[in-house]
């Protein structure tokens, strides 16, 4: 068996104690976390990775709990990536989608809210085409809320299993050089990579064109090209964002196949970055466009890793804001 | 488990009640009960068939008592146990009364579980609560031939039917007291003490 460390424990540092973890009642966004707690959130993501490859694949530990997946916009992965982690720690889960809902009907996101409360669940994990929508559910309803994607804002579970990744194969990442590139004005995986990676004391390079970068982007601290070369170049990582059509009111790109030629990740271009460098993409990927089939396939490519990763990460995050609120005086 | 850097970091308000004398004794006993140890097979097995166990210990200080005690068998009776950890945090039965706490330490098992002998090794043993959560975590694991519950020091208080199969030294502790294992920067044993628990 290959010598590890141990999660929760810095090389060198063998085994000290641990400060005791500031309570996750929320998980809204990763711009309020501090350092610490994102650390130990991938430190016991590292625990709960180690389980999905025993054999039997549960933890007893969210017995009796009751998760909602809340999502009023569609996804597949992410879902079952949040359902799959739930049960897996023995949790109960119940799901809501926005097409079968009485959302369809008229009824406000509260009142709707409100109705799925008094059903008790403890956890409820949204999606929602707004920005800001978990925040208002978290200040209306008495449940952990997770942020399973809002709008533009954010997506902190696909943050955190990103840097989690990038931590498995590059260790500590202060002075990191990481690339996200694509649509970054409409990229809630962007700016949740930004707050989180920056925190961690990388250095993040965002890129693409113009009309997808936001002015004031490096008010976050991160450094913005409207060309791909220069934030590639000497990338420890590249991470490639999908041309979201969906959230575009006009077009931004004059073409798939022009915005493939200057901005798409293919074999020349990951050159530029060091050798061995990794290759990212949140999902779903359109190949061809943001990323070319011989990269997003290649020996660089972690995609499929990242996809694996999110299922320890989300459950990583469920028992913290589950066991959060167990310290809160029930009724 | 407490980490004992220099003799300075001992708490003033502490007493040893083992030093480390006291626990190259008490852990020399402990290997040669191990060797003496009856198993649920051994009357079907040679002597010579029989399985070694392996020494599990539960995250943290078990795990430096189950590497400590493999030593001294290893010097006693020639043969060197397999050692495994388990950490019992995800299967606490507390964790909606304390909150969610820092990972310990990792669960690793040294093979397959299935038809194994193992000791199961902790440092001090209270209220059994950890015992519990330790044996649920072998048996998601597999089916063990058989678990032996050995520590190093029993301070009695029991709050679920557990007992060891081997207790290393009995310990007087009131209620209100803590007995802690010390170790130094390399995790090795240096000695229990008992102080008044934080308010």
């Amino acid at each position: 068996m290959q010598p590890q460390v141990e999660p929760g424990q810095t090389p060198g540092t063998d085994s000290l104690p641990q400060a005791p973890q500031e309570p996750l009642r929320h998980l809204l966004g990763l711009e309020h976390l501090s350092a610490e707690q994102i650390v130990q959130i991938l430190d016991l993501a590292a625990q709960m990775k180690a389980v999905n490859s025993r054999r039997i694949k549960k933890l007893p530990t969210l017995r009796g709990v009751t998760v909602l997946t809340f999502f009023v916009e569609n996804s597949t992965r992410t879902r079952m990536s949040f359902e799959l982690a739930a049960k897996r720690l023995s949790a109960d889960t119940m799901s809501f989608t926005a097409s079968s809902s009485s959302l369809a009907k008229g009824e406000t996101l509260i009142d709707t809210a409100r109705n799925l409360e008094a059903m008790g669940p403890d956890i409820v994990i949204i999606r929602h085409s707004c920005s800001g929508a978990p925040a208002l559910l978290a200040r209306t309803v008495n449940c952990g809320i997770v942020n399973a994607g809002d709008g533009s804002h954010e997506h902190p579970t696909q943050g955190l299993l990103d840097i989690f990744t990038l931590r498995e194969r590059l260790g500590d990442l202060r002075g990191k050089k990481v690339a996200i590139v694509g649509d970054i004005a409409h990229s809630r995986v962007a700016r949740s990579n930004i707050f989180g990676l920056q925190k961690l004391g990388a250095d993040v390079h965002v890129a693409g064109p113009a009309t997808m970068l936001p002015p004031a982007i490096e008010q976050l601290g991160c450094t913005a090209w409207p060309r791909v070369e220069p934030a590639m170049e000497g990338a420890d990582a590249i991470m490639m964002l999908r041309i979201q059509r969906e959230r575009q009111g006009n077009d931004l790109i004059p073409s798939s196949h022009e915005y493939h030629r200057f901005f798409g990740l293919d074999e020349r271009r990951l050159r530029l970055a060091k050798p061995g460098a990794l290759v990212m993409h949140p999902g779903p990927m359109n190949r061809g466009v943001e990323i070319a089939p011989e990269v997003a396939d290649g020996d660089q490519s972690v995609i499929l890793q990242q996809v694996e990763n999110g299922v320890a990460v989300r459950m990583a995050v469920l028992y913290l804001v589950a066991a959060s609120r167990g310290l809160e005086p029930q009724g | 488990m407490r980490h004992l850097l220099s003799p300075q970091d001992l708490p003033a308000d502490a007493r040893v009640l083992l030093d480390r004398a006291a626990i190259d004794a008490v852990l020399a006993q402990m290997a040669k009960d191990i060797q003496a140890m009856a198993w649920p097979r051994d009357v079907e097995l040679a002597p010579a068939e029989r399985p070694r166990p392996w020494l599990c210990g539960i995250q943290r200080g078990g795990v430096a008592v189950a590497r400590e005690l493999a030593e001294v068998i290893a010097r006693d009776f020639g043969w060197t146990p397999q050692l495994g950890a388990i950490d019992v945090t995800l299967y606490r039965d507390d964790t909606w009364l304390k909150g969610p706490r820092a990972v310990e330490g990792v669960t690793r098992l040294p093979g397959d579980v299935n038809g194994q002998r193992v000791l199961l090794v902790d440092d001090v043993l209270y209220t059994g609560r950890t015992i519990r959560a330790a044996l649920n975590v072998l048996m998601d694991f597999g089916r063990p031939e058989a678990v032996r519950l050995v520590v190093m020091a029993d301070r009695g208080g029991r709050e679920l039917p557990i007992a060891a199969d081997l207790v290393g030294q009995r310990l007087e502790v009131a209620r209100n007291a803590s007995a802690e294992l010390c170790v130094d920067g390399q995790n090795r044993l240096q000695s229990v003490i008992v102080r008044p628990k934080n308010p």
